[in-house]
């Protein structure tokens, strides 16, 4: 056996972990991580929910603002070395950033820069027909039933697989916008695509779905967020973010840019590895059931981990369903108290604030009492603060109707001078939030992908 | 053979997430004997009773060896999910260090060639 016998292999890098992120980590791996292509997951349910409201007040808008600057950043250098882009930046709204990112090409004189958009992954307009069509929508964690909110509900996506994004590839896009793509899948796809595997081989799919998991938080998997001796952890202000390369057998290596900051480990690794896992024998991905119990991870080298072993089975006949719904509207008060006896006119302060909001009338549906510094994060859990040096008393209620989740915190005015002593750090009422709950159910992928749709359009094709 | 206590956060890694209204928490175990430990001593019983009234729903614990990990899924404890949320931590990010204040009782074996972080 020839044991330098060269498997095919690709290379792929992570650009962008959340909507938010810093163009500078995909930037890092354009220029010294030697990849082919480079995915970007700019979407969580969070990010879904916020988008949606850019969409209910504009309807130009509903993709991530910051994807024309990634791709102002990115492309020049993708142009030269022939990187490939793969983005689900284009969040509610697939289309509108399409042409974004078109018009961002024709700026930089690339009019030949072929765009591909990826669609049909919003329900949002479908849901009533989906329930007439037989699928029930019910909530996935409770079972509760989708008509006891059906008129609240703001959104309603698919989780789309790797299959759209290969075609656009196929078609040979430069830069592939897409909405609701699993995260992992937008890695998963070059894979397909360059290593030319089936969309039944199981484990490898798996193997790429590990991977994509791995990638699509960026830094959190090269030393960010780590919970080990991150006081070790060096220069994560210029965090390598991850480099992987797959080879056609289903193994592969994780690794990031030369001369980046960070580190890439087992132990830095595996923390990314159950983040947001439920049942880890049962990950479930729109293309494949990936078995996390079976991956098998080895540090071979400075900032390099191996892969292997990865199992999958059969792709889920269902695909996932995330649904936004209205669940009223949120005001906080805010203010902050010193020493002496800090969380004591905290408290003292909250109860004043009870009495002075039930005195106007205002009833909240419910509420949430932190002292920021003493049990904010932790809760119950937290140790007794008896002489801590300042607190901040955050008071958040959720109201039926925006006019009250206004006027809350205006009712805590007065505290400033009819309060415990002193107050400080107090940013004056803070506007109401719409809150929207989130209703995972699952759908019938024969609904859904006769509607998903592959456009590829240059950047000469007018928007 | 004696028995002492520890808190994980001495000898433990984690990091939480979010799904929906559902948070998990993974523990990390640094050797074979502690995960054996864990095991043992980190049951969903005390779980559920560290996370107070931040957890409305059940408790589950899956066993990942291959990384040495407890894996928790903590069902309707993110306030109605991360957009719905009151909460300064709506995507339950601090859960993971939550789990680590648990202090538990191990043999001093099973502490063999364990570094206790300060």
């Amino acid at each position: 056996m020839d044991l330098h016998k060269t498997v095919p292999s690709i290379r792929i890098g992570a650009g962008q972990g959340f909507y938010g992120d810093t163009p500078d980590g995909a930037l890092d791996v354009a220029l010294h991580g030697d990849v082919k292509y480079i995915c970007f997951d700019a979407l969580a349910e969070l990010t879904m929910a916020i988008l949606q409201k850019d969409r209910m007040r504009d309807a130009d808008g509903g993709y991530a603002r910051d994807l024309p600057v990634f791709m102002r950043r990115l492309l020049p250098a993708a142009r030269e070395r022939g990187i490939t882009l793969v983005t689900n930046g284009g969040g509610m709204n697939a289309a509108g950033a399409a042409g974004a990112v078109r018009d961002v090409a024709r700026e930089l004189g690339m009019q030949d820069l072929r765009v591909a958009t990826v669609t049909g992954d919003d329900l949002t307009s479908r849901i009533d027909d989906l329930r007439a069509r037989g699928a029930e929508l019910s909530n996935l964690d409770t079972g509760a039933a989708i008509d006891t909110l059906r008129d609240r509900i703001v959104f309603a996506v698919a989780y789309l697989g790797a299959a759209p994004i290969v075609e656009a590839l196929q078609r040979g896009a430069d830069v592939v916008v897409t909405g609701r793509v699993a995260d992992a899948s937008l890695f998963v796809a070059p894979m397909v695509h360059e290593l030319g595997w089936s969309f039944e081989d199981w484990d490898r799919l798996a193997a790429g779905v590990v991977l994509g998991h791995l990638m699509e938080c960026s830094g959190q998997a090269t030393g960010g967020n780590f919970s080990g001796d991150w006081q070790n952890i060096a220069d994560l202000d210029r965090v390598g973010y991850p480099v992987c390369e797959m080879r056609d057998d289903g193994t592969a290596l994780l690794s990031k840019p030369a001369g980046s900051g960070g580190r890439v480990s087992v132990d830095t690794v595996k923390e990314q590895l159950l983040y947001e896992v439920l049942d880890p024998n049962w990950y479930a991905n729109p293309d494949v059931v990936a078995d996390f119990t079976s991956v098998e991870l080895r540090n071979v080298g400075p900032d390099e981990v191996a892969i292997t072993g990865v199992r999958g089975r059969p792709r889920p006949k269902d695909l996932k369903v995330i649904a936004g719904y209205l669940d009223g509207w949120m005001g906080a008060v805010t203010i902050g108290y010193s020493w002496p006896d800090a969380a004591d006119k905290a408290r003292r302060a909250a109860e004043l604030i009870e009495r002075l909001a039930a005195r106007d009338g205002l009833e909240p549906l419910e509420q949430v009492v932190e002292l920021v510094g003493v049990n904010a994060l932790h809760g119950d859990a937290s140790t007794e603060a008896d002489d801590v040096n300042e607190v901040v008393l955050r008071v958040a209620a959720r109201f039926a109707t925006e006019q009250e989740a206004a006027r809350f915190p205006r009712i805590a005015m007065p505290l400033a001078l009819n309060g415990p002593p002193f107050i400080g750090g107090s940013a004056g009422p803070s506007s109401p939030r719409a809150l929207l709950g989130v209703w995972p159910a699952l759908v019938p992928r024969e609904l859904i992908e006769p509607g998903v749709a592959v456009d590829v359009q240059t950047g000469s094709a007018s928007t | 053979m004696s028995r002492r206590r520890v808190q994980l956060a001495n000898i433990a890694q984690a990091r939480s997430g979010d799904k929906g209204d559902l948070a998990n928490v993974a523990l990390f175990a640094p050797t074979d004997s502690l995960y054996a430990a864990f095991k043992r001593e980190v049951t969903t019983d005390r779980v559920r009773e560290l996370f107070g009234r931040f957890v409305r729903g059940e408790v589950e614990r899956y066993e990942v060896p291959n990384v040495r990990a407890l894996n928790f899924v903590l069902h309707e404890a993110l306030d109605g999910g991360a957009a719905r949320s009151l909460r300064s931590d709506p995507l339950g990010k601090s859960y993971g260090s939550l789990l680590l204040r648990m202090e538990i009782e191990v043999d001093d074996g099973e502490l063999a060639g364990v570094t206790l972080k300060p």
